[in-house]
C-alpha cells in the first residue's frame, strides 16, 4: 500500500508538471464551454434547442471531449512511453510490480477527470446558469462508468501498440472516432437519429450524461438510463479485461 | 563463499540460441565481469539471474535463492541497473530516490547515497535535465537503494565521456569496498581489465574463457611488441638473430619487433652496438584486447 500510495503521489506530481496534460485534460472542456457561452444567443433557451439553451444541451459533450483527451490520448501515450523508455522494465527489477505504476496512473487519470468534470459542472452553473445535475448520484455513476469505459479503450491501445508511434496514432484515431460516434461535435438534437442511437453505446455515453444532468427529453435515444449505464459497465469490464490480458511490460 | 552459482544455463528465443550452456560462480565481495561482444548473450544471462527471464534449462542460485521461485525475496536483495531503462522525464532525483526507497524492506539512506554518487546538488533536478553521467550515477544509486547484497550493472559506461567513465569506475570500486558483490556486464576491455577480479568471456552464448584479467592475457601468450623508428637503416638479421625476437616487420619508416622475454633490453642493446638510435620507442604488452580477439576470433568494440 505504501508503494502504491507513493507511486500515486509521484504520478500526480508528474501529471501536474506537464502543462499540456493539465491544459487539455483538465481546463480545456471548461474553456470551450465558457467560450461558447460568451455568445449570448447560445445562452438563451430556445425551442429549436429542445427548450433549453445550447450550452446546457452541449455541456456533457464538452465534458466528453476532455475525458476523451485524458483516457484516449494521455493514458495510452503515457503507458507506451513508460514501456518504450524502460520505466516499467526498471520497475520490474524491484519488489514492486510495474502494474502498481499503471494502477497509479489510472488513479491519477480518474482524479484529473473528476476535477475536469467538477470544473465543467460548476462553471456552467455559476457562469452560464446551467442547472446543476438533476440526479447527482446517478450523474456521478454515469460519469465514472463512462470514463472507465474510455480508460479501458485507452489501456487496450497501450496494451496492443508495440511502439510509441503506433500508440499515438491509434490513440488519435480512437479519439476522433469516439468523439464523432459519441456525438459530441453537435448537440444531441441536431444529430441524425442513427448517430444519437449509436452514441448511447460509445463511451463515455454523452446522451446518458445529458439525461442525468438536465433531464432533457430528446437526449436519451430511447434507452432507459440504467441500461445505458449497464452498456458502459460491460464495455469497461470487457475491454479492460482484454487490455489486462494483452498487456506487455516490455 | 559463492554468492551466485550458474550451472548449464540455456535460453533460446524462437530459433535463436541466446545462451548455450553457461556456467560460472561468483564469490562474495567480487567484481565479476561478463565480457563479450554485442549479442553474445550477456544481458540474457543476467536477466535470468535477476528473475526477469525464465531460462529453458540450467540451475541458478543467487544468495541461496532460486530466481524463478523466490523472485520477491531476490528483488529485495539484488539491485539491478539495466541498459536502456530510464525514468520519467519530469521526475526529480530526490523524488525517484524516495519512490524507490519505498519499494524495499530495508532501504538505504537516500541522502548518503546521493552524496556518495555526487548527486547531492542535483536532488531537485528533473531527470530530463541530467547529463548522461548523472543519469548513469542515478541508475547506480537506485540499484543500491534497497541495500542489496548483490548489484548487477549492465553496460554501465556506454555513452559516457572518458572522465565520466573513470568517475563511474571509481564509484563501482567504492561500492564493492562497502561490501556489495558486483556483476558487471560490459563489452569494453579497458573497463573489464580495470575493475574485474575475474571475467567470464562470453561469445555466441558460451563461456569461452573464465579467469582473472591477467590470467586471460597469459592464456594467449606473453608476447610483446617493440615499435621504433631507427636513425639509420637496420638489417633484419641484426634483430632476428636475437633469441628473444620472433618476428620483424616494417611499416614505412617504423620497425615492429615481436618477441618474448626481455625483448626491449635485447633490441635496444643490439641497436646501440651498431650505433643506431631508436626514436619514438614504444613497448606494447599483450592486452586483454589481444586476448579477446584470440579467444573469440573477433574484433572488439
Amino acid at each position: 500500500m505504501t508503494a502504491l500510495h507513493r507511486l500515486t503521489v509521484a504520478e500526480t506530481r508528474l501529471f501536474l508538471r506537464d502543462p499540456v496534460s493539465v491544459i487539455f485534460g483538465v481546463l480545456f472542456p471548461t474553456a470551450l464551454l465558457l467560450g461558447l457561452g460568451a455568445i449570448p444567443a447560445l445562452r438563451e433557451p430556445a425551442d429549436e434547442f429542445g427548450g433549453v439553451s445550447f450550452v446546457e444541451a452541449w455541456a456533457p459533450a464538452a465534458l466528453a471531449l476532455g475525458l476523451g483527451i485524458i483516457a484516449l490520448q494521455q493514458i495510452p501515450v503515457a503507458m507506451a512511453t513508460y514501456r518504450e523508455r524502460g520505466v516499467l522494465r526498471r520497475m520490474s527489477t524491484t519488489p514492486v510490480h510495474p502494474g502498481a505504476m499503471l494502477a497509479s496512473q489510472l488513479l491519477v487519470a480518474l482524479g484529473a477527470a473528476v476535477v475536469a468534470g467538477l470544473l465543467v459542472v460548476l462553471s456552467a452553473w455559476a457562469v452560464l446558469g446551467v442547472p446543476l445535475p438533476q440526479q447527482p448520484l446517478l450523474f456521478a455513476a454515469v460519469f465514472v462508468v463512462g470514463f472507465g469505459a474510455l480508460l479501458a479503450v485507452g489501456t487496450l491501445i497501450a496494451a496492443v501498440a508495440a511502439t510509441l508511434r503506433l500508440a499515438t496514432g491509434l490513440a488519435t484515431l480512437a479519439y476522433v472516432v469516439a468523439m464523432f460516434a459519441g456525438g459530441v461535435f453537435l448537440p444531441q438534437f441536431l444529430l441524425p437519429d442513427a448517430l444519437v442511437r449509436l452514441s448511447a453505446y460509445v463511451p463515455p455515453g454523452v446522451p446518458t450524461l445529458l439525461d442525468t444532468w438536465s433531464g432533457a427529453p430528446a437526449a436519451a435515444g430511447g434507452l432507459p438510463v440504467m441500461l445505458q449505464v449497464a452498456i458502459m459497465a460491460v464495455l469497461a469490464v470487457a475491454v479492460g479485461g482484454a487490455a489486462a490480458k494483452l498487456f506487455r511490460w516490455e | 563463499m559463492d554468492i551466485i552459482e550458474v550451472t548449464h544455463l540455456h535460453k533460446t528465443y524462437g530459433t535463436t540460441t541466446a545462451v548455450d550452456d553457461v556456467s560460472f560462480t561468483v564469490g562474495a565481495g567480487e567484481i565479476f565481469g561478463i565480457l563479450g561482444p554485442n549479442g553474445a548473450g550477456k544481458t540474457t544471462t543476467v536477466e535470468c539471474l535477476t528473475g526477469l527471464r525464465t531460462p529453458d534449462r540450467g540451475e541458478l542460485r543467487v544468495l541461496g535463492l532460486d530466481p524463478r521461485r523466490d523472485r520477491g525475496e531476490l528483488r529485495q536483495r539484488v539491485g539491478v541497473q539495466l541498459q536502456e531503462s530510464r525514468l520519467p522525464d519530469r521526475q526529480t532525483v530526490a523524488e525517484a530516490m524516495e519512490l524507490y526507497r519505498s519499494f524495499y524492506r530495508r532501504p538505504a539512506d537516500g541522502e548518503q547515497l546521493l552524496e556518495m554518487l555526487g548527486l547531492a546538488d542535483k536532488r531537485h533536478t528533473q531527470y530530463r535535465k541530467l547529463s548522461g553521467g548523472q543519469k548513469q550515477r542515478l541508475a547506480i544509486a537506485l540499484a543500491l537503494v534497497g541495500s542489496p547484497a548483490v548489484a548487477v550493472l549492465d553496460e554501465l559506461t556506454t555513452g559516457l565521456d572518458p572522465q565520466a567513465r573513470r568517475d563511474t569506475w571509481d564509484l563501482v570500486e567504492h561500492v564493492r569496498d562497502s561490501g556489495v558483490t558486483i556483476v558487471l556486464v560490459t563489452h569494453f576491455m579497458d573497463e573489464a581489465e580495470r575493475l574485474c577480479d575475474r571475467i567470464a568471456l562470453v561469445d555466441s552464448g558460451r563461456v569461452v574463457a573464465l579467469d582473472t584479467p591477467a590470467g586471460l592475457v597469459a592464456q594467449v601468450g606473453t608476447q610483446q611488441r617493440v615499435h621504433f623508428r631507427p636513425s639509420a637503416p637496420v638489417a633484419d638479421a641484426l634483430l632476428t638473430d636475437l633469441p628473444e625476437v620472433a618476428d620483424v616487420q616494417h611499416h614505412g619508416p617504423r620497425v615492429v619487433v615481436t618477441g618474448t622475454g626481455d625483448l626491449l633490453q635485447a633490441v635496444t642493446s643490439a641497436l646501440a652496438r651498431h650505433h643506431v638510435v631508436a626514436h619514438d620507442l614504444r613497448v606494447e604488452q599483450t592486452s586483454l584486447d589481444d586476448a579477446f580477439v584470440t579467444l573469440t576470433g573477433r574484433r572488439s568494440a
